[in-house]
């Protein structure tokens, strides 16, 4: 009986990721799609853009990574820059890591861990209690192909969109970020403190003289180690705050 | 194999330690306050800081994306649809860039 019970929940978990992940596929496609473009340019043909996609799930990411194919460099060039740009899931991983409980099965730290994106990301730790991996799961069934679909349809098909609506697909991703970031951020003063520090800050960096240099990449984790810490010191969270409270008031 | 795959091979590899690995090697709740703030807040941070300015640099035309950049906002506050908050954000590229053009 019990074991009825947990394939039902499981399943009721799975469709709620799958959910969720909607919006998330679609915003993918369109990113991926422009992705798409810049792996044509370089070179790649569809299936293996596709499979870079399925693999790296990383927009920043895949982007340097096909820069650096154009550029031809060295392999070891490739894996500092790839550890550089994608050093915020180190992050997030270590985020993640708090809302896994000790008695879910190891392998789905594996699994899940290929599957740690800004956007699934955002969702899953948005959800009050412990992660519950068929959630994630779902969502991950729909967004994923999206995005190695859209990579090898952007490689194929990408010259035949105007470069108007190629611009208006660009902003789908920030959309979505700006839909995770900014409905906590009304709820609590502490997380607008976050955004709105983290915003000026990006800004300033990007505009002044010296620090412009830093790569986008670079700057993302500074000021989000920094900015982070500065709030923790500031607002403490309290013990009994359960980890996306937020979203339940 | 075609060295574009042998680039696509060295960066999953790298990219899925850089995840990995602290999910299997924190196995445990942290007990620090300021740990567990620390990383409370690190999702918001980071999304924060990839939004802007690259919203803005992202399109062909600045103003749009500024357009972009408020109007998301407007409607995250008023209803946080993921679908929602991208779909006005692309209109809105799409119109401004239209207008003024």
């Amino acid at each position: 009986m019990k074991t009825v019970v947990v394939r039902k929940n499981r399943r009721a978990a799975f469709l709620n990721g799958m959910h969720d992940g909607i919006p998330i596929a679609l915003g993918y496609f369109a990113v991926s799609f422009s992705l798409g473009i810049a792996a044509r340019n370089v070179g790649l043909r569809p299936m293996e853009g596709f499979l870079a996609s399925a693999l790296c799930n990383a927009s920043a990411g895949e982007y340097a990574l096909f820069t650096l194919i154009g550029a031809r460099a060295a392999y070891w060039e490739l894996a500092l820059v790839t550890l550089i740009t994608n050093a915020r899931y180190f992050l997030m991983s270590c985020s993640l890591s708090q809302k896994m409980s000790p008695d879910m099965p190891f392998y789905h730290r594996l699994l899940i861990g290929n599957y740690v994106t800004d956007e699934f990301f955002g969702i899953s730790v948005s959800r009050p209690g412990p992660l519950k991996p068929a959630y994630y799961y779902g969502a991950v069934a729909i967004a994923a192909p999206a995005w190695a679909l859209g990579t090898a349809l952007g490689i194929r098909l990408g010259l035949l969109l105007g470069p108007r609506v190629v611009s208006a697909l660009s902003v789908a991703l920030y959309g979505m970020f700006l839909a995770i970031i900014i409905p906590p951020a009304k709820k609590q003063r502490a997380i607008a403190c976050c955004v709105l520090a983290g915003f000026f800050c990006s800004w300033l960096f990007g505009a002044l003289p010296l620090l412009a240099a830093m790569s986008a990449g670079t700057r993302t984790i500074l000021l989000t180690v920094g900015l982070s810490a500065a709030a923790a010191l500031l607002f403490p969270r309290k013990e009994t705050e359960e980890e996306g409270s937020a979203d339940e008031a | 194999m075609k060295r574009e795959m042998i680039y696509v091979f060295v960066a999953f590899a790298v990219i899925y330690a850089v995840r990995v690995l602290p999910l299997t090697l924190i196995r445990r709740p942290i007990r620090s306050r300021f740990l567990r703030s620390f990383l409370y807040y690190v999702p918001y941070v980071t999304l924060a800081v990839m939004t802007f300015p690259a919203i803005v640099e992202a399109t062909a035309v600045p103003a749009a994306g500024i357009a972009a950049l408020l109007a998301g906002i407007a409607v995250a506050l008023w209803k946080g649809n993921l679908v929602a908050v991208s779909g006005v954000c692309c209109a809105v590229v799409f119109a401004v860039e239209w207008l003024l053009r």
